[in-house]
């Protein structure tokens, strides 16, 4: 068996977040068992401020970045939060981009400040009034943002030591073989290309 | 030049510290000897686990998940199958629920048995360690004749458990069970009433129920703390509604509190092994679910049906796909609540995938821990912390 959160307290959580805030929440689903709140970015501190105080969500579970390059607003910053008195689980989803700051919402939960670190570290993402955006995960010097869909699997510099320096050196990626992926796909699932032969197809009853 | 006489000092410790558990990096800023602020650097083992992940199919990122933290293998594994069971709705047979939740409790010795020896190895005393270590041997056996390796087990799947246990197995790890509340009497003997034990660890990094749960602490540091709370019990999976156990809760949130949660915790654990292997004598029956189109056939089905060779080549090459959206899986792991927040795209390919590691959360309310402490106690704070940078660093 698998566990999921009531789903009467869910809707029931979203219509009252959608009430209590219409112009931050800007809409809300339950898919999967799980109730995700979309909400502007310049308002994430107050809902989750009225969640925390309101709404008994004491933990704050998790903050993950998530990078859509094709969409204006390409980052998803997403909150997780716990309420343990309610056994209840809730998704706080809000949009930015690259130059955008979040509001920073240590002052509501103490361990955002590692989750805000880590999503600027990989993702670049911005947020204000951090008091100590520092790279996080990567290493000391690091370029880039190593999570955003347009960064290479492989990186651009490798690490090694050179025995005649007597120190590590960074050098550009020289890859021996290029990196390969096979496109697994099946054609039958999702292509719409037309096969030849298929064009008559169209006009009989029933195809298509 | 500084002033050197009002005492503060700057102290590097790690990243190549025994007591550092893996590469941490701590910058301790002194007043003496006397801890003002703890900034841990961490990342010294990021392998960018998650980015690999967005390249792999499905059943290639399994094995990722027992590199994070590698004392507890399993437990990470099972949380990515439970997050994938949710998207594509497969159930788990009764038979395969019941080696997962054996192995998960084995797993939760497994690791508890290493924290709980390295704590006391952290102040001070050499034997129980070793009593512990002995008796992980045993069980990486068990791992490795259930999986085929002793720590990397890749055992679990999306539906089930790879292959069902070797005949034998059962009767063996009940065999253990009997033995092994022995091995904790001693250690607990020996330890928990030690003097320098207690005076080391009794009001040392005491935390409050409002600091653990702001800081976001799960698992034994929550619990250690006074609050009830065990996914296992509040948010049950696999089948421990059907199993007896209790949950440990401590009282003074330190570190000594902690300690004996853990002790209790193992104890409990042996309890639920040997539910779960006196319902494996009679429980029969599949360890995997039987839809084709996302566990793999039988190796004597593909020697005989053609349809059972093509699911078997779809799966290894493209991957089974699983429907759009996003989900939010946990469960109670060792060291706390680790979970996967998933984002498909409907392919057969994680669009992301974010681990929500409890040590990372724990490390990072080291320094509310530390601060006013001596610099000794930074090493059995650091150590009841319980962390493994596989699933810190990622």
């Amino acid at each position: 068996m698998i566990w999921t959160s009531d789903p009467a307290a869910m809707q029931a959580l979203g219509e009252e977040a959608r009430a209590a805030h219409p112009q931050a929440v800007t809409g809300f689903t339950i898919a999967f068992g799980d109730l995700a709140l979309d909400v502007l970015a310049k308002e994430v501190r107050t809902v989750l401020l009225w969640l925390r105080d309101h709404g008994r969500f004491q933990q704050l579970v998790d903050i993950a970045g998530a990078d859509y390059p094709q969409r204006p607003l390409r980052f998803d910053v997403v909150y997780h939060l716990l309420s343990l008195t309610r056994n209840l689980r809730v998704r706080i989803k809000v949009q930015t981009d690259e130059d955008t700051p979040v509001p920073s919402v240590i002052s509501v939960y103490s361990n955002a400040e590692w989750f805000e670190r880590e999503a600027f570290d990989l993702y670049g993402v911005v947020f204000g009034d951090h008091p100590d955006l520092r790279r996080i995960l990567t290493d000391y010097g690091f370029q880039g943002h190593p999570l955003r869909k347009d960064f290479p699997l492989t990186g651009y510099t490798q690490v090694r030591w050179n025995d005649e320096l007597k120190r590590v050196v960074y050098e550009p990626v020289a890859l021996e073989q290029e990196w390969r992926t096979w496109d697994f796909e099946s054609p039958w699932e999702g292509a719409d290309y037309l096969l030849p032969g298929d064009e008559k197809g169209k006009d009989v009853p029933g195809w298509g | 030049m500084a002033d050197i006489s009002d005492n503060k000092f700057t102290l590097n410790f790690g990243p190549q510290h025994p007591a550092a558990h893996g590469v941490l990096r701590l910058v301790l800023h002194l007043d003496g000897e006397v801890v003002e602020r703890v900034d841990p650097h961490i990342g010294l083992l990021h392998r960018g686990t998650e980015k690999l992940m967005e390249a792999r199919t499905y059943l290639q990122i399994i094995p990722y998940f027992d590199r994070l933290d590698y004392v507890s293998p399993m437990s990470q594994e099972h949380v990515l199958c439970l997050a994938l069971e949710r998207m594509i709705g497969l159930d788990v047979p009764l038979r395969g629920s019941l080696i997962r939740v054996l192995f998960l409790e084995m797993t939760r010795i497994l690791n508890h048995l290493l924290n709980v020896g390295s704590v006391i190895l952290d102040v001070g005393a050499l034997s129980p360690p070793l009593w512990g270590y002995e008796e992980r041997e045993k069980l990486m056996q068990f791992y490795e004749a259930a999986s085929g390796a002793r720590l990397h087990a890749n055992y679990f799947r999306p539906g089930g458990v790879r292959q069902d246990l070797p005949e034998g197995l059962v009767e063996e790890i009940y065999a253990w069970t009997d033995h092994f509340p022995r091995v904790l009497d001693d250690i607990e003997g020996m330890v928990t009433h030690n003097r320098i034990f207690m005076q080391r660890n009794v009001d040392i990094g005491a935390v409050t129920k409002e600091q653990a749960l702001d800081w976001g602490f799960t698992g034994v540091m929550l619990r250690g703390s006074g609050v009830p709370w065990d996914l296992r019990k509040s948010q049950p999976y696999e089948c421990y509604p059907d199993l007896e156990f209790d949950i440990a809760v401590g009282k003074n949130g330190d570190c000594w509190d902690r300690y004996l949660c853990r002790m209790e915790e193992m104890r409990q654990s042996v309890r639920i092994m040997r539910q779960c292997c006196e319902r494996l004598g009679t429980v029969k029956g599949p360890t995997l679910n039987e839809n084709n189109k996302v566990t793999p056939p039988k190796r004597g089905d593909m020697k005989r049906s053609m349809e059972s060779l093509i699911h078997h080549f779809k799966l290894f090459s493209e991957g089974f796909h699983v429907p759009a959206g996003e989900v939010y899986a946990a469960a109670e792991a060792p060291k706390g609540e680790f979970g996967v927040y998933l984002v498909s795209d409907g392919s057969s390919r994680p669009y992301r995938v974010k681990i929500a590691s409890p040590g990372f959360k724990h490390l990072q309310g080291m320094d509310v821990m530390t601060r006013g402490h001596m610099v000794a106690d930074v090493s059995a704070i650091l150590g009841t912390l319980d962390i493994v940078f596989g699933e810190i660093d990622r």
